[in-house]
């Protein structure tokens, strides 16, 4: 007796999963990019100005930044299960993604700030500007300047990392990938695409911040 | 907390299991870093020569650093079944690791070689010293003291990364605890102790990189 297995070729209904798992993708990049960099310039700020909040933050910042995102997730996800409230996971990646982004840009901000001489600040105070206005003026339009690449080379990674948010079941591009690879066993056309899309945001991003960094780097 | 309670035993009772997927996750981690390294090396001599070399090396990192670590593991592990080649997870799961790493670390190799200015080779040659020596006693322990905290960093990632393991199988620490929960789905509990596995682990090969740098390099 012959074996036929339960595979059904693409059909076209399947390029709508595939926009909808991309929305998703570009839906949960968006927010977690958001919050997170609105956490990170604020978390950024503090840990470079005081050195009681760089005490405060360093357990949570080492946490993140040394266990593996997957972990995290997972322990995001059913930690709020055993609050009772059962999270989607699209509100567990976000809370997890945003998180994430904002450690790593709160390093930046921290780096950025440092790099405006301090010279430069207490010139700005002497001629009788408030801490927050030469914050305003002075320190932050030069820090955002330097930290313009990094940061963007942080979005990068944060769109590359949205992918693992599928293991919680969220149906991103990613997930998409796998559930019709699972139905179709066209595994390697399904996936050049799915790899071009991720390709097509990343690699011009990725050159212009290049670009970018060299270009800084020059004067 | 919440009306839940908190059942360690269980963990206890599995945390053989559990080293058993961390010695295995070092292994990966370890594997896919010498290959890499290799790879990337090569990759970095080939992105500075021309044709074809050049093309492929570029291509290969571009690829590696800007579509997601998964998308790649996907490919290796289902895409190249079109191709006729299936590989076991643990294969599939160095050789995708091993190509993320080497596009990686490229990177990292040629910034450290640029950095090293062209006259110390001719202060180097002037001195009499042939072009093995002059690389060997003076180009290389400078690339290797800029490469260093980079190539740590590269490691730490690997090491975090390797928990993607568990999406396709792979019973590495990650792995090893999804299926140890699978029994009594206590996840908080299991992945929270994993997750302190995994700090421990990347603090270790944090503190010890210091510990070496400094040795290394005491000026």
């Amino acid at each position: 007796m012959k074996i036929t297995l339960p595979y059904s070729g693409l059909q076209w209904s399947d390029l709508w999963f595939v926009l909808q798992g991309i929305g998703n993708t570009v839906l949960l990049t968006v927010i977690a990019a958001t919050i997170g960099t609105i956490i990170g310039l604020a978390l950024g700020w503090a840990r470079g100005e005081s050195k009681t909040a760089r005490w405060a933050f360093a357990p949570i910042i080492n946490v993140v930044r040394s266990v593996p995102l997957i972990i995290q997730l997972i322990l995001a996800s059913s930690f709020f299960a055993m609050a009772g409230g059962e999270a989607s996971p699209l509100v567990a990646g976000c809370v997890v993604l945003s998180l994430y982004m904002g450690v790593l840009t709160s390093e930046l901000v921290r780096a950025g700030l440092a790099s405006v001489h301090i010279t430069l600040r207490r010139a700005a105070r002497s001629l009788g500007m408030s801490y927050w206005q030469e914050l305003r003026h002075v320190s932050a339009p030069l820090a955002l300047r330097a930290v313009f690449p990094g940061w963007v080379g942080t979005l990068i990674a944060l769109t590359k990392d949205t992918a693992l948010v599928g293991v919680l079941g969220y149906v991103e591009l990613m997930r998409a990938t796998q559930i019709l690879i699972n139905r179709t066993n066209e595994a390697l056309l399904i996936l050049t695409g799915a790899g071009l899309f991720y390709f097509l945001i990343c690699y011009p991003i990725s050159r212009y911040c290049r670009r970018l960094e060299k270009a800084m780097n020059h004067d | 907390m919440f009306g839940y309670t908190f059942y360690w035993s269980i963990v206890w009772q599995k945390l053989p299991e559990l080293a058993a997927g961390a010695a295995l996750t070092l292994q990966i981690t370890v594997l896919s870093m010498i290959l890499g390294t290799a790879f990337g090396a090569a990759l970095a001599i080939g992105r500075q020569g021309r044709g074809l070399g050049l093309r492929l090396s570029t291509a290969w990192v571009e690829l590696a650093r800007n579509t997601p670590a998964l998308f790649q593991i996907y490919m290796v592990y289902f895409g190249l079944g079109a191709f006729g080649i299936h590989l076991s997870s643990y294969v599939a799961m160095v050789a995708a690791l091993t190509f993320n790493n080497a596009g990686y670390l490229a990177e990292v190799f040629r910034g450290g070689l640029s950095s090293v200015p062209k006259t110390q080779m001719s202060a180097a040659r002037s001195l009499g010293m042939t072009v093995g020596q002059s690389y060997a006693r003076v180009v290389f322990p400078q690339v290797f003291k800029t490469v260093f905290f980079p190539y740590v960093n590269q490691l730490n990632w690997a090491l975090l990364n390797s928990s993607l393991g568990m999406i396709i199988g792979l019973r590495e620490l990650t792995g090893a605890t999804q299926a140890a929960q699978s029994e009594s789905f206590r996840t908080f509990e299991f992945f929270l102790v994993a997750a302190a596995i995994y700090f421990l682990l990347s603090k270790i090969v944090e503190v010890s990189a210091r510990l070496i740098f400094r040795r290394l390099f005491r000026t």
